[in-house]
């Protein structure tokens, strides 16, 4: 699929400027960029949230499905992971449980947990939860906004891994926003950069962080926080 | 339940209500034919022995009709608060099905109805519906419905902004369902506790409805009948009025305390029930001498909460000047209370209580309150991940940053203000003077956090405390505040203690790296041993979990099984012993945190 001129206005101020952007099948795409810089409302745009100019082929709207940052809040504190998951289900009822273990399975999640409430779940499970209910759709794209800002680090790994291992198995192609360039680079086969509403640089995960052609991009890898390793 | 009963207010509220109740049952069959009996011989009598609140002018007794009317005044108020609500929350849940054009025209209506008067609604409807029962109830009924109409839009504003309605949308989910499954039963909660004291309200009203002859006519009454019926003798018998009067009077006050109860016991549900937990401080070890030279010496600190939750649990930590030491941990580990607990800043009903806390050499538990604050206040500067918290909004910064100097160091104004904009200058603000007369919303997120810098830097500060002061900054702004953070720890010789979730941010900036789990310090080092030498199973995963530019992206990222456990649920042996491949037997013991190489101390028996 292809975005195409991708432009969305908020009264005067422009939040997403002209964007083009290629997501290949079953390649994932990792959008970073700083707050403000419109990756948020460029994947809205996309899922159909919000109204834009622009074109994006190649995809239909309706087989788009996104992943929110906080779990606790994109899962209705009223259903149990199991009706969470079998709400985007287009299928007899009868097919319906099924179904939910299998999204279950696949995001590797025990199938006991379909009877919980999100409460009772942790952070990275919650997710995975948020993950299942968005596959159930059999999404064309899914969108992960930010998916694991909001976790913690030891948790963190186990959804990168969920997210790796979904593309090798079901070949999902899927737009990966996050801030954390290192969380993109480890993900992602193309990383793409946006600045100020402005798509500044786009290319093979490796090259970009290797050999970044853009200034802004160079500034934001200066600034990865980074751990000595020996 | 159990709540309802714990004040005075819930009491009196369940108990009248209760008794108004018993009362609307029992009260026709016991009284019912008192209440119709008809004595020519006691027609318009005062208050007397066999009649206590006297009789009505067909010689039947007001205390039986006080006591039958019940009924029909409780069952009047309940149909018309539920016609109220169910018209209103139909109205109210209408805009978030209809189409856009349509659901604007239904909130318009709603916003007129608003702010047209509640009684003169009620009297319209009732003069429309024709006199009687019938119509005032609809009246009353009416008169509510826009209230519940409009509290209903609100509450489902709110939701209908929630991420789980944004998925079920996507997910291709109808509006009806939406409705239906998310919207209703999340704002259900709100509305039932509106619904008890609209009850209250519609009880008054009603009275006043039937007193002012539009409700109940003759041969039925309710309270405001009886009320009606006896005003005009209240000059000559007060009692035939007052009795009717007192019964409305407790009826709308019960429903309304209890209504009141339950929704503070709602809105307070958060916090968990149980007692103060008041843990003795565990006695480990010696204590030792106090550390002269350290600028924070914290030993054994305990913050508990009622109901056995104690997110801090016998920490020690030691901060000498000039050094900057990280707190590690994830959400839920504690490093955020053990900041507030230094700074004096534990929130109610949490207690705090250490064997050692001494800031600057002096113990800040000995000190009298005065100079306690002061020293908080001169020689600590905390930042905290929210600049926005830490600054009013209302004011300009530069008068903000000369408040310190100005309580604390009695500096004159313009002295003060000097100081400030020359701060401000020194965290590297450019035009220092112009942003000292600017509001905060006026700087950016960066800018902020720097002049919350400068404001710790009005005093001299000799320790520092910045509780995720980055998290919430860009990347490339972050780079810029650690680098500001450094330098004024350089410059002052002040200590920093810098508390982050973010390993790799603790990697950068700091000396020394405090690793907390559960409550607990589990392993102190060098920051140059924490890529390759930490010794407990805890950090060593922290570390392999973290991505960075160089991780190997053809294999598999480290990640711990499990969760971290609640602060409530912490168990008295090693916290992380689930989670840990190499847990034995001996981890239901408590590991000590002791000394392993040289600045490096671990709290784990498999760390040899």
């Amino acid at each position: 699929m292809i975005i195409k001129n991708l432009t969305v206005r908020f009264g005067s101020f422009t939040a997403v400027d002209d964007v083009t952007l290629e997501i290949p099948d079953g390649a994932i795409v990792g959008l970073v960029g700083e707050s403000g810089s419109g990756k948020s409302t460029l994947a809205r745009a996309v899922s159909g949230l919000v109204p834009y100019t622009g074109a994006v082929e190649g995809v239909d709207p309706g087989r788009v499905q996104m992943v929110f940052q906080d779990p606790l809040t994109s899962l209705d504190p009223r259903m149990t992971v199991g009706a969470s998951v079998a709400e985007g289900l287009r299928l007899p009822r009868a097919a319906r449980q099924a179904e939910v273990e299998r999204l279950l399975t696949l995001v590797s999640l025990p199938v006991s947990l379909a009877g919980r409430y999100p409460r009772e779940l942790s952070g990275g499970q919650r997710q995975r939860v948020a993950i299942a209910r968005a596959l159930g759709a059999r999404p064309a794209l899914l969108i992960a906004d930010e998916i694991t800002s909001a976790l913690d680090v030891s948790v963190q790994g186990a959804v990168l891994n969920l997210i790796r291992s979904l593309r090798e198995e079901i070949g999902l192609s899927m737009l990966f926003i996050s801030h954390n360039l290192a969380v993109v680079r480890y993900v992602s086969d193309v990383v793409a950069v946006m600045h100020r509403g402005r798509l500044v640089e786009a290319g093979p995960a490796e090259e970009v962080v290797k050999a970044p052609a853009d200034a802004y991009t160079r500034s934001l890898l200066d600034a990865v926080p980074r751990l000595a390793r020996s | 339940m159990r709540h309802l009963l714990r004040t005075p207010a819930g009491i009196a509220g369940t108990l009248l209500v209760a008794l108004m109740v018993i009362l609307a049952i029992a009260g026709p069959l016991i009284w019912g034919a008192e209440a119709e009996r008809i004595d020519s011989a006691a027609i318009l009598q005062g208050a007397s022995a066999a009649h206590p609140l006297g009789t009505d002018n067909l010689g039947r007794d007001i205390l039986a009709r006080v006591l039958v009317g019940g009924r029909l005044s409780l069952g009047l108020a309940l149909i018309a608060t539920l016609i109220g609500a169910v018209a209103g929350v139909l109205l109210g849940a209408l805009p978030s099905v209809l189409p856009r054009r349509a659901a604007r025209l239904v909130t318009g209506t709603v916003n007129a109805l608003v702010a047209f008067p509640g009684l003169l609604l009620a009297m319209f409807t009732a003069v429309i519906a024709g006199l009687g029962a019938r119509g005032a109830v609809l009246g009353i009924g009416a008169a509510l419905a826009p209230g519940f109409a409009r509290l209903t839009q609100t509450l489902a504003a709110s939701v209908a902004g929630a991420d789980y309605v944004s998925v079920a949308r996507m997910l291709g989910v109808s509006r009806w369902r939406v409705l239906t499954r998310h919207v209703l039963p999340n704002i259900a909660e709100p509305l039932i506790l509106n619904l008890t004291q609209a009850l209250g309200g519609a009880l008054i009203a009603l009275a006043g409805m039937s007193f002012l002859g539009l409700g109940v006519q003759p041969p039925s009454f309710d309270w405001g009948r009886l009320l009606f019926d006896g005003f005009g003798r209240i000059y000559a018998t007060p009692a035939v009025a007052l009795g009717p009067a007192a019964a409305i009077a407790l009826a709308g006050i019960g429903f309304n305390l209890l209504g009141d109860v339950l929704a503070r016991a709602a809105s307070r549900r958060a916090t968990p029930p149980g007692e103060a937990a008041g843990r003795p401080v565990p006695e480990v070890g010696e204590l030792g001498e106090p550390d002269q030279d350290a600028v924070l010496e914290v030993r054994d600190l305990t913050v508990a909460f009622p109901g056995g939750v104690t997110p801090v649990r016998g920490l020690s930590l030691t901060v000498a000047p000039g050094e900057i030491v990280g707190l590690v941990g994830e959400s839920g580990s504690g490093k955020s209370l053990t900041a507030s607990a230094i700074g004096g800043l534990v929130p109610y009903p949490g207690e705090v209580s250490a064997r050692r806390l001494r800031l600057c050499g002096a113990d800040l538990d000995e000190l009298p309150e005065q100079e306690r604050r002061k020293l908080l206040g001169t020689s600590l500067a905390m930042v905290f991940q929210d600049p926005m918290a830490s600054l009013n909004p209302a004011l300009r910064i530069g008068g903000q940053l000369a408040e310190v100097a100005t309580v604390h160091q009695g500096a004159s104004r313009t002295e003060a203000f000097a100081r400030a904009v020359d701060r401000l200058e020194h965290v590297r603000i450019p035009e220092p003077a112009a942003r000292a007369r600017q509001h905060p919303h006026e700087l950016s997120g960066g800018m902020r956090q720097r002049a919350v810098i400068a404001m710790g830097l009005m005093g001299e500060p000799r320790l520092i405390i910045a509780d995720e002061p980055t998290t919430a900054l860009d990347v490339t702004v972050q780079r810029e505040i650690l680098r500001l953070l450094r330098e004024v720890t350089d410059e002052t010789g002040a200590a920093t203690l810098f508390i982050s979730h973010d390993i790799a941010v603790i990697g950068e900036l700091c000396h020394r790296v405090v690793v907390m789990y559960a409550g607990r310090v589990v392993e102190e080092l060098p920051v140059e041993g924490l890529a390759s030498d930490a010794a407990h199973p805890y950090t060593r995963a922290l570390v392999a979990s973290l991505p960075d530019m160089e991780t190997d992206r053809s294999r598999p990222l480290a990640s711990i099984p499990g969760r971290q456990p609640s602060p409530a649920e912490v168990p008295d042996g090693c916290a992380f012993a689930d989670r840990c491949e190499l847990a034995s037997a001996k981890c239901a013991e408590l590991p000590p945190l002791i000394p392993y190489r040289a600045g490096h101390r671990v709290a784990c028996w498999e760390a040899k």
